[in-house]
């Protein structure tokens, strides 16, 4: 069992939305996590990764058969459900909009990335404030790391990867040189965070909530 | 600098007040971006906003200019292009003239994608092709007809991969970094204002494209444009939504018929 100090408990308590965002050297870890997440979360999960729109890759699809969590492609003005995962559209950043549906946009690439983890980040962070919270893996660049500080200042949960037991590190080693993580996991433990997950997460129960 | 939510309601009722311009149904997440973009340009918190708003002539112009995402290319998901060249011109080819509307075309190169798709398949010399948007700065960028020879390099592996079959060089003369649409491409095309919110039908077309520019409205203002872009089709003409659009609208479902759902091609069938 995994031991989370009262004060990360605190924060995954209140947690409305997960994002999960990776880029090269993310995808095995990303979706060892995606197949280990319970059917029935409580919460809505938003994935980031970086891939190029010139190229169909049919990552949903193929997922989808392995998970028990329900998996899709975003849509735009589709509102962010419980046991659901949207990835964002190649070619598109995903935002978020304050009734809590998706949005997609084709402004330009921000960190050379569209979609960008940094404009999802900052975006959920705007809607759902201290209620976000983010896993963000492997990666060769630094998109993720002002998203994650944004999470963070919101009062929202950052965790990050190892940076040593990621693929590529410069991404969750960006995160952490910012200060904006909250929780720095190892490969098999973010496994068995992801198992836990159902324990900790109570959302739609908040007797502060109106 | 970045614009909280309950701000971003007030200035979009000031801008309405003020310049008659109704951004209410736009997308919040893109416009708070937009926006908070446009304080850092400018060096602005929001009653600096909302004072240029009201006192500075131009002012509301250069924000609407920022606003607007513009960001387009020259045959934009290829695939789709293809699919219209091999599914929709042999119908269009039955009419005698094709009259053809981008709605919210930005700088053009949707327009002049178009324009070449159409001459490659003899069709050019009896269309006509709008291309309306509201935004005056990329409307005399459309019309000059110039394109940055680097991205032109780009474009042309869009266009070899629309399997046209020829070179995208066919169509355009380099001078220095510029590429020139050839003149006779920007003969039958015409560049002017129109707002999809607020103007009306102003022709009927039969191939109307209207993509990437509906991700940016809520459902109700998508609903208002779906029925003036029905509205602007004659009867089995064409609408192309952007590879991420749907039409949804339910009075309107069943007047369109399905050509292609993977890049959302519909015909009007009554
Ligand atoms: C992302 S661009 C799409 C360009 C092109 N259709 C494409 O897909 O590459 C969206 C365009 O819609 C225009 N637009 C936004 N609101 C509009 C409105 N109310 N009426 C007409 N055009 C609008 C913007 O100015 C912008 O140029």
């Amino acid at each position: 069992m995994l031991n989370l100090s009262s004060h990360i408990v605190k924060k995954l308590s209140r947690a409305e939305v997960l994002l999960l965002a990776c880029s090269a050297g993310g995808f095995k870890i990303l979706f060892d996590i995606l197949k280990t997440l319970p059917g029935d979360l409580p919460v809505g999960v938003l994935v980031i990764i970086h891939r190029n729109a010139k190229y169909e890759t049919n990552i949903e699809a193929s997922m989808k058969e392995k998970c028990r969590i329900a998996i899709k492609v975003a849509e735009e003005k589709e509102p962010i459900e419980a046991a659901t995962v949207y990835f964002a559209p190649a070619g598109y950043h995903l935002l978020v909009e304050p009734d809590r549906s998706l949005s997609l946009d084709i402004s330009e690439p921000v960190n050379f990335c569209r979609p960008s983890i940094d404009v999802t980040m900052q975006c959920t962070a705007e809607v759902y404030g201290a209620g976000t919270a983010a896993i963000l893996l492997s990666g060769a660049n630094q998109d993720g790391a002002l998203g994650m500080q944004a999470i963070r200042s919101a009062g929202g949960l950052c965790i990050v990867q190892r940076p040593e037991e990621a693929e590529i590190s410069t991404m969750p080693k960006a995160a952490v040189a910012l200060g904006a993580a909250d929780l720095i996991l190892g490969n098999g433990e973010l496994i068995e965070f992801a198992q836990q997950l159902n324990n900790y997460l109570t959302s739609g129960s908040h007797p502060w909530k109106n | 600098m970045s614009i909280s939510f309950e701000s971003l309601e007030e200035l979009i009722e000031l801008i309405n007040r003020i310049h008659g311009f109704d951004l209410s149904g736009y997308s919040r997440a893109s416009l708070k971006r937009r926006i908070s973009r446009i304080m850092d340009l400018y060096q602005l918190d929001v009653s600096g906003v909302k004072d240029n708003l009201i006192n500075t002539p131009g002012f509301f112009n250069n924000l609407l200019m920022e606003v607007t995402v513009n960001v387009t290319e020259m045959f934009r998901d290829p695939a789709f292009y293809k699919v219209l060249r091999e599914e929709v011109f042999p119908y269009l080819a039955t009419f005698p003239h094709i009259k053809v509307w981008s709605a919210g075309c930005s700088t053009g190169e949707e327009v002049y994608s178009l324009a070449i798709l159409l001459k490659k398949q003899g069709l050019y010399d009896r269309s006509f092709i709008y291309g309306t948007d509201i935004n005056a700065n990329v409307l005399k960028k459309a019309k000059q007809g110039i394109i940055d020879l680097k991205k032109m390099k780009e474009y042309s592996d869009n266009y070899l991969q629309t399997g046209s079959g020829d070179s995208l060089s066919e169509y355009y003369t380099a001078r220095y970094d510029a590429a020139i649409i050839h003149h006779h491409l920007r003969r039958n095309v015409l560049f002017a204002m129109h707002n999809l919110v607020s103007d009306g039908i102003f022709n009927e077309f039969q191939l109307i494209t209207c993509r990437n520019v509906l991700i940016y409205f809520n459902k109700q203002l998508q609903d208002h444009v779906f029925n003036l872009l029905h509205g602007s089709l004659s009867l089995f003409g064409f609408l192309c939504l952007g590879s991420k659009e749907t039409l949804r609208t339910e009075n309107l479902r069943e007047k369109f018929r399905l050509i292609n759902k993977k890049h959302n091609i519909y015909q009007k069938i009554a």
